[in-house]
């Protein structure tokens, strides 16, 4: 039986404003906290059964994909680590050619963590996964104590049903394929930077954090050979378009004028001399599919809400493993993986 | 974006291109000073689209480049100094100092933060009363002003835990330096944009007379580094030595007024080593007197003792125009971005990241 004060009490589990060990001590104190907090949010029949695990219906086969998130700031511009953690995985479901379905949650919590923000983060959670229509079916809760994390560690695992007919990886990319951005890049990367160093910027920047199975999916569905798809996250579009031609064996051409880019990811990462294609996006992916296929999956992926899809480049046989940037006026250069982090230069 | 489009257009890169070589009749050897119009020269691949004949010669202007192996090692032994907080620009990050890189020293408990502003370093003086934050000061004249204003921030503010290592350089002295080696080869100079933002072209007019060099103060877009070179072989094929300002749009010969009083009011001039180059004479700035009590190393004692470079880099010879990064035998096999041999394959600005970045597949000619 609860105690009636604690029923009394705005925020939930017992009465504590912050995270506090026993929050993850295994007691009643945790007890309150997952049925409060997570599964009143969550809301799926597997939670309420209140089992250590769950059941699930899906037809083979099975895609699944598992990441761990963490971000500073928590919140931004456009999202926060809760949403994120929901569309990073959903995505990856994506990426792998499948219908996102299920997902996991495992939360790591640092003591001292202000309750009210854990519960914005995980009813953003909620609300990403009703958007995508996937479920959140189990999950694991442990606190760290103070100073032993960074406030809120989400790691999430996703399973979907395979719906591409053929397999979707960097080996089926051929010379003479098209590749395709679904977006405008760099939005995330950017737009976090700036939220975290108070970078002040006359435009505001919004991370593009969002789902892109409806997209995929409806390209998989018409009669497409789609041979790959990638998310340009970490790395942004420079790593997804390099470690795929390193996988696959193969080069690339990149036409640089027709990358989408906002005016104001442009702009920023001027003042900051950082590159708008090795930032990092959450809400866009990259397709390699014939080029005689890519008016087709344009029109399929502007009518998806991806309004600014577009062809980028081509996959060639020479310089295999290299991604080339043709600039505007004839030039041409190598797009480079970053070798750590992106760092604003000195001046 | 307005001032930055309009010079990457590509009818107007086209047309500056063969400007460029309707008035190149000779073969002739440029320099351009500055890290970021090398960086610039290889991300637009103006190289390739040189007359025949017209060689570039990438100069010693990268902060993160000539700044001496054993002043990162003094920076890193700060570091893990359990009292002291160090700030630096994010580019020092990955620069190995003979004890390891400052990133190691995080991963090992150093507390090292990566700042945009030397004002941000103020604050965490003010927010951290407990540590001594230390800011790591390298680069030129254009980043000298901030840090000064830092410093006189810090006295303002009477912060006792503020203290800057300063590692900053001064352009002028170095060309003077490089037109002065026997075996120089450099016949005019695309001078720093951004440096002379700041300080002006007052130092110029002398290197000018004294060697019979063209200097062309150049900016960093495409456009600006293509008509800097066309206005640098008019003079060479003419047989003058001017100075002249490409970049007018940001320079003005006395300089930022401002800008200037600030780093005089804090620092005077010294003799630097530069990594590459040697001891520069008046190639550096310290901290005055006055200021003593803000300097790192009147605080915490001189940098160790000079260390040599390791065998295999040749990164003097790069700095100094000798070479070219990509005839160098390590370029892209014994040295690369991830396990870089010395500092020019580090920086963004450094001449052989920013070939190894954009232009590995072609090698020089």
């Amino acid at each position: 039986m609860s105690d009636p004060i604690e029923l009394s009490c705005p925020s939930p589990s017992t009465g504590y404003e912050r995270v506090v060990l026993a929050h993850g001590a295994g007691g009643r104190v945790m007890q309150r906290l997952i049925t409060d907090l997570f599964i009143a949010a969550f809301d799926t029949p597997q939670l309420h059964r209140g089992h250590d695990g769950a059941t699930v219906e899906l037809s083979p086969p099975i895609a699944v994909t598992t990441d761990a998130f963490t971000v500073t700031p928590r919140f931004f511009p456009g999202g926060d680590i809760g949403s994120l953690a929901v569309y990073g995985t959903v995505n990856d479901v994506a990426m792998c050619g499948a219908r996102p379905a299920v997902l996991t949650a495992a939360f790591i919590l640092e003591e001292g963590l202000p309750l009210p923000e854990l519960r914005r983060i995980v009813e953003s959670m909620a609300a990403a996964a009703r958007r995508c229509g996937v479920r959140i079916v189990t999950g694991d809760t442990k606190v760290v104590e103070h100073g032993q994390g960074d406030g809120v560690y989400v790691t999430t695992t996703g399973m979907g049903t395979v719906v591409a007919k053929a397999a979707i990886e960097p080996a089926s990319v051929r010379p003479g394929d098209a590749v395709l951005v679904s977006g405008p890049v760099g939005d995330h990367g950017i737009a976090v930077l700036a939220a975290r160093e108070g970078i002040e910027i006359e435009t505001a920047l919004r991370s593009d954090a969002g789902p892109v199975h409806e997209a995929v999916l409806a390209l998989l569905q018409a009669d497409l050979s789609v041979h790959c798809l990638r998310d340009p996250t970490r790395g942004g579009l420079a790593s997804a378009l390099g470690e795929v031609a390193q996988s696959g064996g193969h080069g690339v051409r990149i036409d640089e004028a027709s990358v989408p880019v906002r005016p104001e990811v442009a702009d920023a990462c001027e003042l900051l001399g950082l590159d708008p294609l090795r930032a990092a996006c959450e809400g866009r992916f990259v397709a390699w599919l014939p080029a005689r296929h890519a008016a087709r999956a344009i029109e399929i992926l502007q009518a998806s809400g991806c309004e600014r899809a577009t062809t980028i480049g081509e996959i060639t046989s020479e310089h295999s493993g290299v991604v080339v940037l043709r600039d505007g006026a004839g030039g041409e250069r190598i797009l480079d993986m970053l070798a750590g982090e992106q760092w604003p230069r000195i001046c | 974006m307005r001032y930055v489009d309009e010079f990457r257009e590509p009818a107007r890169l086209r047309a500056a291109v063969e400007a460029l070589h309707r008035v190149t009749t000779r073969p002739w050897t440029i320099m351009e000073i500055c890290g970021g119009q090398t960086h610039a020269i290889a991300r637009w691949s103006l190289e390739t689209r040189l007359p025949k004949g017209l060689t570039l010669v990438h100069g010693p202007g990268c902060p993160v480049c000539v700044t001496p192996v054993e002043v990162i090692e003094h920076a890193r032994r700060l570091a893990i100094d359990a009292s002291v907080l160090l700030c630096t620009f994010g580019d020092m990050m990955r620069v190995p100092g003979t004890g390891g890189d400052l990133l190691a020293a995080r991963a090992a408990g150093a507390d090292v933060r990566v700042v945009i502003s030397p004002l941000d370093a103020v604050e965490l003086a003010r927010a951290r009363p407990d540590a001594t934050v230390v800011f790591f000061g390298v680069g030129f004249e254009t980043t000298a002003p901030t840090v000064a204003l830092a410093i006189e921030a810090a006295h303002r503010l009477r912060l006792p835990n503020f203290a800057v290592l300063a590692a900053h350089v001064r352009v002028p002295p170095a060309m003077a330096m490089i037109l002065d080696a026997p075996d120089n080869a450099v016949q005019a100079f695309l001078a720093a944009g951004h440096v002379c933002t700041v300080e002006g072209t007052a130092a110029y007019p002398e290197l000018v007379r004294r060697f019979e060099v063209p200097m062309v103060v150049t900016g960093f877009e495409p456009l600006d580094l293509l008509e800097g070179l066309r206005r640098a072989v008019l003079q060479l094929e003419a047989g003058r030595a001017d100075l002249e300002i490409q970049y007018e749009r940001a320079v003005r010969p006395e300089g930022n007024p401002l800008a200037r009083a600030a780093v005089e009011r804090v620092f005077e001039v010294t003799d630097r080593r530069w990594r590459g180059l040697g001891v520069v004479p008046e190639g550096g700035l310290r901290v005055r007197e006055a200021f003593a009590r803000y300097d790192a190393e009147h605080r915490f004692g001189r940098p160790p003792a000079h260390v040599e470079e390791p065998g295999a880099c040749r990164a003097a010879d790069v700095l100094r125009g000798r070479l070219h990064p990509t005839s160098c035998p390590e370029f892209g096999r014994g040295c690369t971005p991830e396990r870089p041999l010395g500092a020019p394959m580090v920086s963004s600005e450094g001449a052989c990241a920013a070939y190894y970045h954009h232009r590995r597949i072609q090698r020089h000619p």
